[in-house]
């Protein structure tokens, strides 16, 4: 392989892994505040549509960005009534909104398919884009991409450094322990499932106006469940959740390269590829997770509802 | 006026079926907006879909067909979901049951029926068997969550009949159509009255067969005692003594059993050869089904049959009103996210008080949080 390829290639890994960045760290907020959110994949999708739909007929790039993250806030505000409220089961209401989310943008957006839009295009930022090898990998994409290098500190600023971020983590390790404290777990899990809802949300945004700018069905492709397994490589930490997405990015940059390439693994092969990955990287983190201390980095409560007394 | 919620003491009885048909009209509302969203009739659309679901005999029975795959899914999910074990894994397990099948009947055409059935029945059996210990396995040895590994041999196990039916096993005389060859006539299940009873084809016997031994094993012998008992959590069972690695296995093992039973009935008889159209989702209507029937027999057999007869249903409205398929997994998404919601009424009561405040005086400062409890208890 050339040097220019092999540039090409890196440059292609951390653009394909910034849908999955936003997706994971969402996913860390949420359950960092100990809710469990197995619906990112339908996040993900409507969102995409939503982004798509603002974005085509506003002509507005970013007021569609802000329609995704609203698109996931809103749908993840589902999941925080069903859980939260009504006490349902926390993986299967994910999974109702899998379903619920991946249809419904499938369902709307069936008009619109094979449509195009404009989007974010490419901005090279200055001075920094001319560096040899670093200034093509990093520093000539859109703006999302840039976005997304702030994304990690932000969520890491607020989740170690901020008092809501304490009081975020009390909620996913010992919500009774919070509320002696005088905070309210309840709201607090509300806010971790609303913001990382509309972090997913960007990154659903992120497929439809940077990524194909136009619209297909089945956008989504998976890339959720991918942010969901990411979560546990990450151990929870924004800072992990970086590596972890560029690793799947590569992935899924590499797998495109080699099938245009006209090569003669069969495609199905191919698509295996970052399923097969996310597997293989769950065992490893198991494995880690395992020779640290013993006990997972997932918070205490995560998962488990706040019961009412009485 | 204060909110009074309180664990119920004893079930609700028939509010039970209130509770349900409530959840239900809230889902269904919620998809007659959507349709009308859509530039469609919205409860219009929704009759178009009644109808075409139970206007007929030739659609009862359609749902039927439906019915068996979803039903024998649903069963093998309920299997783990007692354990706390999710195995979300039902439609890879479904589709390695018809790798299965397909490969008995394509390396074996020569054997009569009797022979070659059982033989393709055994091959899809254990072939979702083995998918489903994956996930089993990797959780107990490695302590991966199963929920994210059985989903990804989900996308695996589709992508590798994909492989498949492209590539070797692809019928040389079909045009380039990715299709195996049709089985031999003794690799296909027959229909059952095919003048009467349309398309309900033998294949429904498994369903009885598999619903009588879920009922037996769990309610009727030790090992589905055990398996409820380690329900209750992975620490509860370790300190019961229960062997709650082997429950694991075997739930997540039979389980895949029969999804991949589901995979190899749905192949062999309603088309006879293995095509990449049989993915249809079964798996995880399956998942939908085995929870609004809070994982029991009966009401799985009844919920499996509902669900079939919508997805009948929507394919009328589908053509009738242009709609797209995703109506379907829309409708089972917005069902089961109201039915979760309202189970909570089963669990618990809730009632409008006074607020306590208003009603006595504020009780002293170190007493205030007693107080509160007391209120709301």
């Amino acid at each position: 392989m050339s040097p220019e390829l092999i540039i090409a290639l890196f440059a292609a890994a951390v653009q394909a892994g910034t849908p999955i960045l936003f997706a994971t760290l969402g996913e860390i907020v949420s359950e960092k505040a100990g809710v469990m959110n197995l619906g990112v994949e339908g996040v993900i999708a409507l969102s995409a549509f939503a982004a798509f739909v603002v974005c085509h007929l506003t002509g507005s790039a970013w007021l569609g960005l802000l329609a995704g993250g609203l698109a996931g806030t809103l749908l993840c505000g589902l999941h925080s009534l069903v859980c939260q409220v009504f006490l349902g089961n926390q993986v299967v209401s994910g999974l109702a909104l899998t379903l619920f989310g991946v249809g419904l943008a499938t369902f709307l957006g069936t008009p619109y398919v094979g449509q195009a839009t404009e989007g974010f295009g490419k901005i090279a930022v200055p001075l920094l884009s001319d560096i040899p090898v670093l200034g093509p990998i990093l520093f000539r994409h859109d703006t999302l991409v840039y976005l997304g290098y702030i994304a990690p500190v932000a969520v890491w600023f607020l989740l170690n450094r901020t008092s809501l971020g304490l009081g975020l983590r009390a909620a996913g390790e010992m919500p009774a322990a919070a509320a002696a404290a005088g905070l309210n777990p309840q709201r607090l899990r509300a806010f971790g499932v609303l913001a990382g809802g509309f972090l997913c949300g960007l990154g659903g945004a992120y497929l439809s106006l940077a990524h194909t700018h136009l619209w297909t069905t089945g956008l989504s492709g998976g890339r959720g469940w991918v942010a969901v397994a990411l979560v546990i490589f990450a151990f929870w930490r924004p800072g992990r959740a970086v590596i972890g997405a560029l690793l799947f990015g590569g992935v899924m940059a590499f797998q495109l390269r080699l099938q245009a390439s006209g090569t003669n693994i069969p495609s199905s092969l191919l698509l295996m590829l970052p399923y097969a990955l996310t597997v293989i990287v769950l065992v490893f983190s198991a494995a880690r997770a395992r020779e640290r201390s013993g006990a997972s980095a997932a918070p205490a409560a995560l998962g488990v509802n706040i019961e009412p007394e009485g | 006026m204060n909110l009074v919620i309180r664990k119920r003491e004893e079930s609700l009885g028939w509010g039970v079926l209130v509770v349900y048909l409530g959840a239900l009209a809230l889902a269904f509302c919620v998809c007659a907006l959507l349709l009308k969203m859509s530039g469609k009739p919205g409860f219009g659309g929704l009759a178009i879909l009644f109808r075409g679901a139970f206007g007929q005999t030739y659609a009862l029975l359609d749902g039927l067909v439906k019915a068996i795959p979803i039903f024998l899914c649903a069963l093998g999910v309920a299997l783990s979901f007692r354990m706390q074990v999710w195995n979300i894994g039902a439609e890879g397990q479904f589709a390695l049951g018809a790798v299965g099948a397909t490969w008995a009947a394509l390396t074996f055409p020569g054997l009569p029926g009797v022979a070659l059935m059982p033989l393709m029945l055994l091959c899809a059996m254990l072939a979702g068997a083995a998918w489903g210990a994956i996930p089993a396995a990797l959780r107990l040895r490695l302590g991966v969550s199963e929920v994210i590994s059985s989903l990804m041999l989900n996308y695996i196990g589709i992508l590798l009949l994909e492989y498949l039916v492209f590539g070797v096993w692809k019928d040389p005389a079909s045009f380039g159509f990715p299709m195996t060859a049709e089985f031999a006539s003794g690799g296909q299940i027959a229909r059952i009255l095919p003048g009467v009873l349309g398309k309900l084809h033998w294949g429904l016997l498994a369903c009885p067969v598999a619903g009588v031994a879920y009922w037996v094993l769990l309610s009727r012998t030790r090992l589905g005692f055990e398996i409820a008992a380690a329900g209750e959590g992975e620490r509860v069972a370790r300190y019961a003594q229960l062997p709650y690695g082997f429950l694991v296995f075997f739930v997540m093992g039979l389980g895949g059993a029969l999804s991949g039973l589901a995979g190899s009935i749905e192949t062999s008889a309603t088309l006879g050869r293995l095509q990449p159209t049989i993915m249809v989702g079964y798996g995880y209507t399956a998942i939908v089904v085995a929870w609004l029937a809070r994982l029991r027999p009966w009401a799985i057999a009844f919920t499996a049959y509902l669900l079939a007869a919508f997805r009948v249903g929507g394919e009328v409205m589908q053509l009738e009103l242009q709609v797209p398929a995703a109506f379907g997994p829309i409708m089972e998404g917005a069902i089961l996210l109201c039915v979760l919601a309202g189970q909570f009424f089963l669990t618990y009561s809730v009632s409008l008080r006074p607020s306590p405040k208003a009603a006595r005086p504020a009780p002293p400062a170190n007493d205030a949080n007693d107080a509160a409890k007391g209120a709301r208890s």
